[in-house]
């Protein structure tokens, strides 16, 4: 039997830049390793413009285990800006903490592969393969700041408690086995139409399971334990990593597994995970309210972020589904735009997050100051940008499939989100001290990385039309 | 209205000051450097002052054109479109809009040019006139915006900016805790909107036609009669939903607090915004979507207490305050719920009618009461004041001139637009001779507290200290033409909505074509005329009280401020504690809860990190080794605490996976059990 490689193309191409990044780490001196960051993102375009090259095919290889249609290629291109972003904004993260700069990068560009497996996998087993091949990454990533004791503690956690998780994805992955006979996402469809199996208790307990190790990986309450501590402790580019990348893959698995194939399975669960959302939003906003850190704070806001995703989740169906994608897309913008600032600030051992350190940001960088408010006006769901478009969406989809409560409790929470956001701009434009008389970091990656997310956060507001089609298209190429 | 004329210059009245905006905003600091602040005073005036000229070409553009056709659009592009919605970046100007544009820019204008004398000492001039700009962009986005969702972006800009704005003077705290709350109570009112938004499209959209442009929600309006929601009819949800959104912007109860305190930011701040424009934005929208409140008799009640509600509570805090621009702030509040009645009986033209003379005379109050303000050297307490009227005789003519037209002496301008609305809140179908009364009683303190300031403020001795005395001074000309500019407006823009007994009202007639005919009043204009002479008597009344304990001192204000125990006068002067119970309801109730589940998150994560420390301890001491034997570094953490706690490491790191493992297992039981509840 043939075996078409060809949907194997973009993420071979990462794998691949990964291996050259890695093996080539030992040929170089110190002062020659930006050599690796050019051949990283090189690679990642590379992989780009392949996936642009496949896009509108509709191929599957080993079995149709792995399936590249355009909802795949979509978040393959989404998870390859992402890394590229990542990669960019960490250049000078890592010189200033002595992280190896070459087993960074190849840590990055290895989970991303792990991410487009997940996107592209049609069935269980290959997106738990792909799921595991990200995490791992991730996990080591999160403590690779070895100096400083908090990494070392948040990739512990992050470590174990993901371990936790995977124990409750992989036991709902076997039951639904067990119950369907497959881990192939269209026999399991089959299988359930043929056999109307799905009222058993084995695949719902199977579906719960996979659900709960789902939620974990997207931080949804009450799962989210973990995420304050490890966003907090990993460095401050694996943090915006693991808060856009890892959470867009999880979400990218449940939407391909539970919004379609599958998704008579979802709509049994309709109630616990319209909870959930009202959790994960209420909870994320007034625990971010009460935090002093701004990376903290930031990694509250992720929590609630999940919630406002998970509200598309709920609400199904296309519009559903192009929410969700949109969302995250503008999502991506402006939490690395938020975290990038966040960088911008360290200096040496000192990371300089606490909201103190932002007084008078806007008169000492004016650019500076105005991208972070711009970032933040968009968490807040405030026009034209981004995140108000993509809220819009959201919300609409919610209104469109009936939950009208959850438009309205996400309308509050994203009131609610106004306060903590608020208080960074209040601090940048209204406070004076913090980063007095501080060098500011010579970070042309960095800043390029901030334009990138300024303009991303901008465009998708001002004219979502395109990114709005293509979310579309992208979500429709699953039927 | 079926064939708009397209246009391609509408643009521009909204881009100009954005433009003028982006350039002071990312250059103006050099500039004012290098150059000097002329050339930040000119960007900042030049592109308003141009989007006048264009208001006014747009203006003559429909006067040309019959009045059933008076319609010009401008089409940028389409925004966002998924399925059945399409949003356009689109402009439009008609009979109400025009109207709202020529105030927005042209008072807008004399303020921007007002500014450059007042805020000449300030070191971030620049920055200011950035967010002046920007705020001017917002609010013609917001006038001049043919959807919902384009207005809405205009919405939020106008509150940023204000936000902005109010703060600008950030050394001091109270003012950026002013900018904040008038920040988040406007999010507030903003929920609504959105939600007011929504409703509309999702119940146009059960009919089949999704939309959230205005023309097409009047086309399609009339099937959402009968819909409902929760109970509710459909057009009476959505359009408290809206009317919530209009309470935040325009400072009505419950969402007036933000109003007063946004007084901390510049003067012509606290004129531009919060008196002539940025706060008439609800009253603009409810005009806009006049046909849906025509059709939610429910809404409009509620309208209109609430209005006259606030005109009454404002007028009544008004009555004790002290600080020159707190009064003005109050009255602001005050007259906006006159605005609101109108509106809520059904009589949009006159709340549009009396938007626009407020705009003259409340702009041109607060720009003297900043004229006094620099004179005085800061000061804004009217006790300090008095006899100002010698040394400041442009700032006290143009002044008295306003109070005039405010308190609604005869012939000025809000002599007319307040008989107007007066008169259909007593004629109009859902209007009463009670909305009247009240109104008339409002009318009555507006008149006693406008003469109580100007007597305070500009008669009897000074009561100033030597040293403010001796520097008072009279603004300079680019102050003061303005404040001319805005007194002759305050008489004579009046005379275009002349009442029903004088003649047409031109005004009505041009707005027509948006609002509808006025209804036909079921009295007669012999009952139009006593109303009329009764009203004025009221505020003749208002107006001899204040001349009696201000001017001639023959009545002590002690004699009032001591009625019933002195109860009502401190309840007026501390604005019936109602900022205190906020405080004490919403913003202790949510940090309570944030508290609460900050306390849960910290107790759970109190095990974990209670052993994670351990557990870093354990995982540098191997890092260390591992430092140790193959890098051959010295690792100094290796102390014997380091190694103990190490030891310890195994026994807690169990108890705190276990804590952990509990938690997640306490979730998943409670999610089967709601699964098994809800067992479909």
């Amino acid at each position: 039997m043939e075996t078409n490689l060809a949907p194997l193309l973009p993420s071979a191409e990462v794998v691949l830049t990964a291996l050259s990044v890695l093996l080539l780490d030992l040929f170089i001196r110190k002062d020659e390793k930006g050599l690796l960051v050019w051949i990283s993102l090189i690679g990642l375009a590379l992989a780009g413009g392949m996936a642009l090259f496949l896009w509108g095919s509709h191929e599957g290889a080993f079995q149709d285990s792995i399936l590249l249609d355009d909802f795949a290629l979509f978040f393959t291109e989404l998870f390859l800006g992402a890394a590229a972003i990542t990669i960019l904004s960490s250049v000078h993260y890592v010189r200033e903490t002595n992280i190896h700069e070459g087993e960074f990068y190849a840590l990055v560009l290895l989970s991303t592969f792990g991410m487009i497996l997940m996107a592209a996998a049609n069935d269980l087993i290959l997106f738990f393969l792909g799921l595991e091949t990200m995490s791992i990454g991730v996990y080591i990533l999160t403590g690779m700041w070895r100096e400083r004791s908090q990494a070392s503690e948040a990739a512990m956690k992050y470590f174990l408690i993901g371990a936790f998780a995977t124990g409750f994805l992989l036991y709902g992955i076997a039951l639904i086995y067990g119950a369907a006979g497959s881990t192939h996402l269209g026999r399991i469809a089959s299988a359930l139409g043929q056999t109307k199996s799905h009222g058993s208790i084995i695949l719902s307990a199977g579906v719960f399971l996979l659900f709960v190790g789902l939620a974990f990986k997207v931080a949804a309450v009450p799962f989210h334990f973990w995420v304050p501590d490890v966003y907090d402790g990993a460095p401050t580019p694996v943090s915006a990593f693991m808060a856009v990348a890892v959470k867009a893959a999880a979400f990218a698995g449940w939407a391909r597994i539970f919004l379609y194939q599958l998704s008579p399975l979802q709509s049994e669960w309709t109630l616990p995970l319209k909870a959930l959302a009202i959790l994960t939003m209420t909870v994320g906003n007034l625990l971010a309210i009460s935090q002093s850190s701004v990376k903290r704070m930031l990694a509250y806001s992720s929590i609630a972020h999940a919630g406002y995703l998970l509200i598309a989740l709920v609400a199904g169906g296309e519009s559903g589904g192009q929410a969700l994608l949109f969302y995250l897309l503008s999502y991506a913008a402006m939490t690395f735009g938020a975290f990038g600032v966040l960088i911008a600030l360290k200096e040496g051992e000192n990371d300089h997050e606490a909201y103190s350190d932002f007084a008078g940001l806007g008169f000492k960088r004016p650019f500076l100051g105005m991208a972070m408010s711009l970032f933040m006006l968009s968490l807040a769901g405030f026009p034209p940008l981004a995140g108000f478009t993509g809220k819009f969406y959201l919300f609409r989809s919610a209104v469109v499939a009936g939950h009208i409560d959850l438009a309205i409790i996400g309308a509050l929470n994203s009131l609610l989100s106004v306060v903590y956001y608020l208080r960074v701009i209040v601090m940048m434009y209204m406070e004076e001290g913090g980063a007095e008389g501080k060098p500011f970091a010579r970070a042309p990656y960095l800043y390029l990385a901030i334009a990138i997310a300024v303009l991303g956060t901008v465009y998708l507001g001002v004219l979502p039309a395109p990114a709005l089609d293509l979310s579309r298209i992208s979500f429709i190429s699953l039927h | 209205m079926e064939h708009p004329i397209q246009t391609d210059y509408l643009r521009w009245i909204v881009l100009l000051p954005l433009l003028g905006a982006g350039w002071n905003g990312l250059l103006g600091a050099q500039l004012q450097k290098r150059v000097g602040k002329w050339l930040v005073s000119l960007f900042a005036c030049a592109p308003v002052v141009f989007s006048f000229l264009l208001s006014l070409a747009a203006f003559f553009g429909l006067l040309a054109l019959k009045p059933e056709e008076r319609f010009l659009t401008d089409r940028v592009y389409a925004w966002l479109s998924l399925g059945s919605l399409h949003v356009d970046v689109a402009f439009w100007v008609d009979p109400l809009s025009a109207v709202m544009i020529l105030v927005v820019t042209g008072i807008g204008g004399l303020i921007h040019i007002y500014s450059i004398g007042y805020m000449h000492e300030d070191r971030s001039y620049w920055r200011y006139f950035a967010f002046l700009n920007l705020f001017t962009f917002a609010m013609l986005l917001l006038v001049t915006a043919d959807n919902l969702l384009l207005m809405f972006i205009g919405w939020e800009g106008v509150g940023l900016c204000s936000y902005a704005l109010i703060g600008f003077w950030y050394q001091d705290h109270v003012n950026t805790r002013a900018g904040n709350k008038a920040f988040i109570v406007n999010r507030v009112g903003d929920f609504g909107f959105i939600l007011g938004i929504f409703l509309i499209f999702w119940s146009l959209d059960q009919q089949g036609h999704g939309t959230v442009a205005f023309r097409e929600i009047a086309t399609f309006a009339s099937l959402l009669q009968g819909q409902e929601i929760w109970g509710i009819g459909v057009v009476t949800l959505a359009t408290l939903f809206l009317f919530l959104g209009a309470t935040g912007k325009s400072a009505q109860i419950p969402l007036y607090v933000w109003l007063p305190d946004a007084m901390q930011g510049p003067t012509p701040v606290s004129a531009l915004i919060h008196a002539a424009t940025m706060v008439t934005a609800g009253v603009y929208m409810i005009a806009r979507l006049n046909f849906l409140f025509s059709m939610a008799p429910v809404t409009l009640e509620v309208v209109a207490s609430v209005g006259v509600a606030t005109a009454l509570l404002a007028a009544t805090i008004a009555l004790t305050q002290t600080d020159i621009k707190r009064v003005l702030a109050y009255s602001t509040i005050s007259q906006l719920g006159y605005m609101f009645l109108a509106a809520g009986v059904a009589a949009y033209g006159a709340a549009i009618f009396h938007l626009m003379t407020h705009a003259f005379f409340k702009a041109c109050l607060f720009l003297g009461s900043g004229s006094v303000i620099h004179a005085m050297g800061g000061e804004q307490d009217m006790r300090k004041m008095g006899g100002l009227s010698r040394s400041l005789p442009w700032t006290f003519w143009t002044f008295t001139i306003a109070v005039l037209a405010i308190a609604g002496t005869p012939l000025t301008a809000g002599f007319f637009s307040k008989d107007e609305i007066l008169w259909q809140a007593f004629s109009s179908p859902h209007g009463s001779s009670w909305l009247w009364l009240l109104g008339v009683a409002g009318a009555g303190m507006t008149a006693f507290y406008m003469f109580r300031q100007l007597f305070l403020v500009f008669f009897g001795e000074c009561r100033a200290d030597h040293h403010v005395q001796e520097h008072l001074h009279e603004s300079p000309k680019v102050m003061t033409l303005p404040l001319v500019v805005l007194a002759v407006g305050s008489i004579a823009a009046g005379w275009i909505g002349l009442p029903g007994i004088f003649g047409p009202n031109l005004f009505a007639q041009w707005l027509e074509p948006v609002l509808g005919a006025a209804h036909e009043a079921h009295g007669s204009g012999a009952a139009e005329g006593t109303l009329m002479v009764f009203s004025v008597g009221v505020a003749a009344f208002g107006f001899y009280l204040a001349y009696l304990i201000y001017y001639r001192r023959a009545l002590a204000p002690e004699h009032f401020s001591s009625l019933a125990g002195g109860l009502l006068y401190r309840l007026s002067y501390n604005k019936y504690y109602i900022d205190e119970i906020y405080q004490f309801v919403f913003i202790r109730g949510t940090l309570l809860l944030a508290r609460i589940g900050v306390w849960i998150d910290q107790y759970i994560i109190d095990f974990i990190v209670d052993g994670s420390a351990r557990t870093t301890a354990l995982v540098s001491w191997v890092n260390g080794l591992f430092d140790n034997y193959v890098i051959d570094g010295i690792v100094n953490q290796l102390a014997d605490s380091t190694f103990a706690a190490g030891d310890k490491f195994r026994k807690v790191q169990t108890g705190n996976i276990n804590s952990y493992l509990y938690v997640i297992l306490g979730a998943v039981i409670v999610a089967i059990i709601v699964k098994l509840r809800y067992w479909s």
